[in-house]
């Protein structure tokens, strides 16, 4: 099947997507966008975020069909003409490691202080539940929110 | 997984018809779980009918109660401040549930129809009568830490994973259905069904029938909702309860109760409820419902050093929460 959609707000168009593929592998191998990750493909772990009509949900358990018509952003809209105050702190606070998961956590970060923009701890705790890193101890990622919180 | 048709119709009738055609046909709903199974080879649809567009995600006030459209996602339900004021024990129950990405696409239809978590049963290579009915059970004598205390067969254990689940069993909650002989109204208790001797089938729903919406009432009463876990966030319950106590003068007028984790369906504490009710709202009176619902409570050996522990655990979390939804000075 075709797909169309608006992503990082160009329209784009995908031909010969296989109704079962996610909308993970859609952006990643047919748009040019690997900036979401592919890690465990089942939800758990949030590296594969992205806003599906402005809200955060995990691409990898999004059937490419159901995108259809809709409004993607990937980390790679983040960033304007430098990058976005979120993007900055993780830079500055040392909140990346491997990196794999940082593009998930960019995402849920920035919907949070969309939100909310002075998360307590624990709030921010929440927002982040469904972002999994293995490296950082998050100590740094609770830092560089914080840090964005106060930037932003 | 094999290739599969995607259809977005345009109407619920249209919905229907297409999947009450064809055997292999499925609905889909914002596919979390859907789409976690095709991957996982668990779910073989040839067809999936997307039915978030054309079942209703508003939120509208019946006498009474509020009308939850089957496409209204987790995350819209959990934040509506009439859910918040009126129904505070669902939304804490939703907001105990997956992760904020995960609600955002979960929806009123989908969530209550969410298959087990049993571990073989996710596990295409296991032994499991819900998947393949008659090839036996893997989680009997396996690890079941996850699995039933209450109402299990000896042809599967499993539990209902839902979070949301468990709050509209103790509400007043009836499901609107579309089928392809037109509508019918099922109490959101009749949904689910116990395992028995057909553990494929979870629900009472037929091949083709839709869930259009879930009517929800405002009952009297405090609310709670307390979930035990594993860890403190994003995990499926060990044992959950939702209660709504309607205590007047330090006596229970009423008592909805619904406990999760423990059986093939959210289930109603009935025993519990009629343990309570007319009664005095005290510690004594608390454990004697809880003591009163799980009595006919079978932990299942297993080579994780099985489930017993359940037992006592949802005994003290339905005390605790029980407690949670009396104000001091009466408890
Ligand atoms: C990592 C992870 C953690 C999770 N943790 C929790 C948790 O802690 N608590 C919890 O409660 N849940 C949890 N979930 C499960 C999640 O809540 C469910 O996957 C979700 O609610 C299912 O809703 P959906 O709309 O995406 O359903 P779908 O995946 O679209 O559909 C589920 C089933 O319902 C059918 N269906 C969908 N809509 C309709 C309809 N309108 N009428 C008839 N049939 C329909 C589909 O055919 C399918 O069989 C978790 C999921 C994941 C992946
Ligand atoms: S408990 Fe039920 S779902 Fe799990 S393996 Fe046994 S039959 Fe299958
Ligand atoms: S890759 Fe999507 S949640 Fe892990
Ligand atoms: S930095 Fe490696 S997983 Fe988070």
């Amino acid at each position: 099947m075709r797909i169309e959609l608006t992503v990082n707000g160009v329209a784009r168009e995908a031909d010969d997507v296989w109704e079962g593929e996610s909308l993970l592998y859609a952006l990643r191998e047919r748009l040019g966008l690997p900036g979401s990750k592919n890690a465990c493909e089942q939800g758990e772990c949030g590296s594969c975020t992205v806003y599906l009509d402005g809200a955060p949900v995990c691409a990898c358990l999004v059937a490419a069909g159901q995108a259809q018509g809709r409004e993607v952003t990937t980390v790679e809209g983040l960033a304007g003409d430098g990058l976005d105050p979120v993007q900055q702190a993780f830079v500055e606070k040392g909140a990346v490691q491997c990196g794999f998961c940082t593009p998930g956590f960019l995402m849920s970060t920035k919907d949070l202080l969309d939100r909310d923009p002075a998360p307590s701890d624990p709030e921010i705790r929440e927002a982040l539940a469904g972002n999994l890193c293995r490296c950082t101890g998050y100590e740094k990622i609770l830092d560089a929110v914080r840090t964005a919180a106060a930037n932003r | 997984m094999r290739p599969f048709a995607y259809d977005r119709p345009d109407t619920a009738a249209a919905a229907v018809a297409a999947v009450a055609d064809r055997p292999d046909a499925a609905f889909l709903g914002g596919g979390t779980n859907l789409v976690d199974h095709l991957r996982l080879g668990i779910a073989d649809p040839g067809l999936l009918v997307d039915v978030t567009s054309l079942t209703s995600t508003e939120i509208v006030d019946i006498d009474g109660g509020l009308r939850i459209g089957a496409g209204v996602t987790n995350a819209d339900l959990a934040a509506d401040p009439r859910v918040r004021a009126r129904l505070p024990v669902l939304a804490a129950a939703l907001l105990s549930g997956a992760s904020g990405q995960l609600r955002n696409m979960a929806t009123t239809g989908g969530n209550p129809l969410q298959r087990t978590r049993c571990p073989y049963f996710q596990d295409p290579a296991s032994a499991c009568n819900k998947r393949v009915p008659g090839s036996g059970c893997a989680a009997i004598g396996g690890a079941t830490r996850n699995h039933a205390i209450l109402g299990a067969s000896e042809h599967c254990i499993a539990t209902h994973p839902s979070d949301m689940a468990v709050a509209l069993a103790a509400l007043d909650t009836q499901v609107r259905i579309l089928g392809p002989d037109g509508g019918r109204t099922l109490a959101f208790t009749d949904l689910h069904r116990l395992p028995g001797d057909t553990p494929e089938q979870d629900t009472e729903l037929a091949h083709g029938e839709l869930i259009t919406a879930i009517d929800v009432s405002y009952p009297r009463g405090r609310h709670a909702y307390r979930k035990v876990r594993d860890r403190a966030s994003y995990a499926f319950a060990l044992v959950s309860v939702a209660a709504v106590l309607d205590v007047v003068d330090g006596t229970v007028l009423d008592a909805r109760i619904a406990l999760g984790g423990v059986a093939h369906t959210p289930w109603r504490a009935v025993r519990a409820e009629d343990t309570l009710r007319g009664g005095p709202a005290t510690e004594e009176a608390f454990a004697a419902a809880a003591e009163a619902e799980l009595a006919d409570a079978r932990p299942q050996p297993g080579f994780d050093g099985g489930n017993a522990f359940k037992i006592p655990l949802a005994r003290r979390t339905l005390t605790a929460t029980l407690r949670q939804t009396t104000p001091r000075e009466t408890a």
